[in-house]
């Protein structure tokens, strides 16, 4: 006899002795599905009633100019609002940030600053008094940061050699296990939380102090999750027992997650193998037909794709529109050689077909060699109608992750509730290679106070002489530079993320976490590429600097040819692999923040454009403001012998020295991916 | 043995079976009015050695699954024949598919010599993709400059050695797409035995432009593109299946 009824059908094991094991459930009662798609049902009448009302305010929001209301008084927390619908009666899946649909919530956590400006760049003002309690009474991340940023640390913000920096609103990346709320339901969680607090004990050093500090938030979070179930009339103390309750529960912790924190990417983890294990029991006991089963996802996706946060209009421009990177990871092998695909994950893609193509949820296919080709054919033929899937390899990050890791954001991955990350941005390195070149002075900013090219970092020796540079003498202050930049990178973000921590911690999030959580310090670089060409330039052309009256080299004169990355020629894709791994041994060669993993990621999937307009003259010929490629893409049109060539380019790069992740942004007309007949 | 190269692609997917590496060779004695790169018709391109060409390609052999592997286009690839019997011999070594995309120009069956150098090519050769400019001769001259016989007679090599092949018809509106046209030209590949397949490709313009940097006036003007309905119409007569 089972514990709960809601786990009355499922094979027992580890998961349900007095322990939280989401993947051994998982592993002892999931139905791997290597059919086709003929089993899917289309959308229902209320499906298509509830999405003609998001389209509708869809409309009005971009007549609207981007916000179609906003909260300006009422600061979100998980209780804050009453119940909200698109329709009532017509929802299987019920739940939003606030009690309206596409009104904004107010998240002033991590930074007042931020959420002030926002509203006003949308014709709105922030209530005085939440304004006073958050500028005289309660600190924020951001202000607590910028009371400990040095004057260095500043200029290298303001130059953007260090860019898109988590100082001034939520840092995101943190994905809960929000299948816990519906396997265990909530106060078998806070049991374990309690029973984790209690064995905090000894000393209370401040490190001890702080662990039991945030397990205490994190029981209060748990509490609080169920009162704001409560407010939709759910009870989920429980296990969920049915496979609408089970969505709806995890649909509930991610929905808290939400409201808790306006993050940079607010990722929902990998959740179909888990949820077709419900669907599965109540279609087997014929308590639900398919069509039922289709409902419940996409009305679930369907609230995932109305997620929306209060930011400003530069933050927007940064990523190239209003993401909220809620990505679910799909699909993907068991170590034990089973595939991890379900009817569901056909159930989720199909969605796209459902509702239409939606850039959210990011649906990210986690392909194998392995997969079941009937699934691999059916993630093409959506990929080819709707463009909306993402791609990542399980062959590449399941030998490390196991078999129970997601995706955050686009391409971070994490052992759900096992991990978490510090996010932490970007490095510009083809701006450093500039740095380089001029001693550490700015080639474009100015110092306000003397009108003379701004000193970032501290004076280095630049390249002297009207050259050509010569490919030793760069390298050697490229390495110098890289120096300087990673130590106050990585010193930079130890400070702001001991202020995230303090002021605007994710109590919620990491309640859906093991406590003895493993932490990733996940740098990031930004212009890859960009510095490989240009010392491939250096190396293989002529490049003669280009100096202004201040002496600041601002441009190039490149003569000869040279080979680029993205052609797969080891001559230039060997640089971008000496850069990758010269930058992260620096890295790591330093303390990070509460003895965290440093790993980085090159995925600059949209804000290559921003930096680039923070970028002169390159040396590989490349104008000024121009954008930087994308992640690890080969720059713009220098990639000229064809896709593989220049993918083999990027697959040089070292996995192990870029945990984080590795991105290539490729597009594709289906008519040159072959022929039909 | 040096080739002339004019580019590479290491994802080809329309010239061939499955995914291969295709190496355009420069040169070619023809001057279709329809052609896509008059970039390669001229000398020059960049020297290669067959081994370098060799290695380049198959850095790609895990790329080619089970049906993928080489094509040599152009340009004319056969205008360098020695290359390219060098390089497939190499490629054939270590079991790559090999493919040639030829008009046929270069075969001439009245003179042994050619005879017997294109015995040697299809020893080492596992597929060729065929272009039938234009089944009717004068029209073929107009079009490409040059006879047709040397092609059709290429076929019939072909066909009696039981070498395989894909009959490629590039459908130009007016030109190529009458209906007597395309029945004349079924009727000859009907008289050969080893075609495997019929590909129509239709007649686009996304060449313009290389003319105007080359400062070649381009031959066909302004004329469109054909219709998807012309296009599977040509390819249901071609293959003669039920119109």
């Amino acid at each position: 006899m089972m514990q709960y009824k809601g786990w009355e059908g499922f094979l027992p094991g580890k998961w349900c002795n007095d322990e939280v094991d989401v993947r051994d459930f998982i592993q002892r009662n999931y139905t791997p599905y290597d059919g086709d798609a003929s089993f899917l049902a289309p959308a229902t009448e209320a499906t298509k009633k509830l999405w003609d009302i998001v389209c509708e305010l869809s409309k009005k929001e971009r007549e609207a100019g981007g916000v179609l209301n906003a909260d300006t008084k009422i600061v979100s927390t998980l209780t804050s609002h009453g119940a909200g619908y698109l329709d009532k009666d017509l929802e299987t899946i019920v739940g939003l940030q606030t009690d309206e649909p596409f009104k904004r919530s107010l998240q002033p956590f991590g930074g007042i600053r931020m959420s002030e400006g926002a509203l006003e760049m949308y014709g709105y003002k922030l209530d005085e008094s939440v304004k006073e309690i958050f500028t005289k009474y309660r600190k924020t991340h951001n202000e607590g940061v910028f009371d400990v940023y040095t004057p260095e640390m500043r200029a290298a913000r303001s130059a953007h050699i260090l860019t898109g920096l988590p100082d001034a609103y939520g840092r995101g990346r943190i994905v809960g296990d929000y299948r816990r709320v519906a396997l265990y339901g909530v106060d078998y969680l806070i049991r374990k939380k309690e029973e984790d607090k209690l064995g905090m004990s000894g000393d209370m050093t401040p490190e001890k102090v702080r662990n039991r500090e945030e397990v205490a938030d994190q029981i209060k979070a748990l509490k609080a999750l169920k009162e704001m179930a409560a407010i939709y009339g759910c009870d989920i103390s429980e296990p969920a027992t049915t496979a609408q309750e089970a969505i709806q529960a995890l649909y509930f912790g991610y929905l808290a997650a939400v409201k808790d924190q306006n993050g940079a990417a607010m990722s929902i983890g990998r959740n179909t193998t888990f949820l077709d294990i419900y669907i599965q029991r109540d279609l087997d006991k014929g308590l639900i037909t398919e069509e039922q089963a289709q409902e419940f996802i996409d009305h679930f996706v369907m609230k995932l794709r109305i997620v929306k946060f209060m930011r400003t209009k530069e933050y927007n421009e940064l990523f190239s529109g209003d993401p909220t990177w809620v990505t679910e990871s799909i699909g993907g092998m068991g170590v034990d050689g089973r595939s991890l695909v379900t009817k569901t994950a056909f159930r989720i893609l199909h969605t796209l077909e459902n509702l239409g193509p939606a850039p959210e949820p990011n649906l990210t296919v986690l392909w194998s060699k392995g997969l079941p080709v009937a699934f691999k054919r059916y993630c093409a033929e959506i990929s080819i109608n709707t463009s909306s899937i993402q791609y990542e390899s399980d062959d590449l990050m399941r030998p490390e992750m196991g078999d129970d890791y997601c995706i955050a954001c686009c391409v971070s991955c994490m052992r759900v509730g096992k991990d978490m990350q510090f996010f932490g941005a970007r490095a510009n390195l083809a701006k450093c290679l500039l740095y380089a070149i001029n001693g550490g002075k700015d080639e474009i900013m100015k110092d306000k106070k003397t009108g003379k090219p701004m000193q970032v970092s501290p004076e280095f020796m630049p390249v002297l002489g009207d050259g050509p540079l010569d490919y030793k003498d760069v390298t050697e202050k490229y390495e110098n530079m890289m120096k300087w930049l990673a130590d106050l990178y990585v010193n930079t973000l130890n400070l702001i993320h001991y202020m995230h921590d303090k002021y605007s911690y994710e109590a919620l999030e990491l309640a859906l976490h093991d406590t003895n959580v493993r932490r990733f310090f996940a740098t990031g670089i930004a212009g890859l590429s960009c510095a490989a060409d240009a010392l491939s330039a250096i190396k293989y052309a002529k490049v003669y600097p280009i100096r202004n009256e201040d002496g600041i080299v601002i441009d190039y004169r490149i003569e000869g040819e040279f080979p680029k990355y993205g052609n797969d020629d080891d001559r230039a894709d060997e640089i971008a692999v000496w850069i990758l791994k010269t930058f992260m041994k620096l890295v790591k060669s330093h303390y990070t923040y509460r003895d965290s993993i440093p790993t980085t990621s090159i995925l600059t999937i949209t804000s290559n454009v921003v930096y680039g307009k923070k970028t002169g003259n390159t040396p590989d010929g490349r104008k000024a403001g121009t954008p930087l490629a994308p992640g690890a893409n080969p720059m713009h049109g220098r990639d000229c012998n064809g896709a593989l060539a220049s993918l083999k380019s990027v697959a040089k790069l070292p996995y192990d020295y870029s945990r984080d992740g590795i991105s290539n942004t490729f597009s594709i007309t289906p008519g040159s991916l072959g022929k039909d007949d | 043995m040096t080739g002339y190269i004019h580019s590479f692609e290491s994802f080809g997917t329309v010239d061939g079976p499955g995914i291969r590496y295709v190496i355009f060779l420069q040169g070619c004695p023809l001057r279709c009015q329809y052609c896509h790169n008059p970039d390669t018709w001229g000398q020059g391109g960049t020297p290669y050695t067959a081994e370098e060409v060799a290695a380049r390609a198959l850095k790609y052999r895990n790329y080619f699954g089970n049906n993928g592997g080489v094509t040599v286009t152009g340009g004319e690839p056969l205008v360098q024949m020695d290359f390219v019997i060098e390089l497939f011999t190499i490629l054939k070594r270590y079991g790559v598919h090999t493919c040639v995309d030829t008009s046929g120009i270069t075969f001439n069956p009245e003179s042994d010599k050619s005879v017997e150098k294109h015995e040697q090519l299809i020893k080492v050769t596992d597929l060729f993709l065929l272009d039938i400019k234009h089944i009717d001769d004068e029209a073929c001259k107009k079009l490409t400059g040059q006879s047709n016989a040397h092609t059709l007679a290429f076929a019939k090599f072909l066909s009696e050695r039981g070498k395989k092949m894909w009959i490629r018809q590039v459908l130009v509106p007016n030109i190529t797409d009458g209906e007597d046209t395309l029945r004349r030209t079924r009727a000859f590949i009907q008289t050969l035995a080893t075609v495997e397949k019929v590909e129509v490709l239709p007649y686009h313009t996304m060449g313009i432009n290389k003319y105007e940097k080359l400062g070649i006036e381009y031959p066909l003007g302004d004329l469109a593109a054909p219709s998807k309905e012309r296009v599977a119409y040509a390819k249901r007569v071609l293959r003669g299946e039920s119109e």
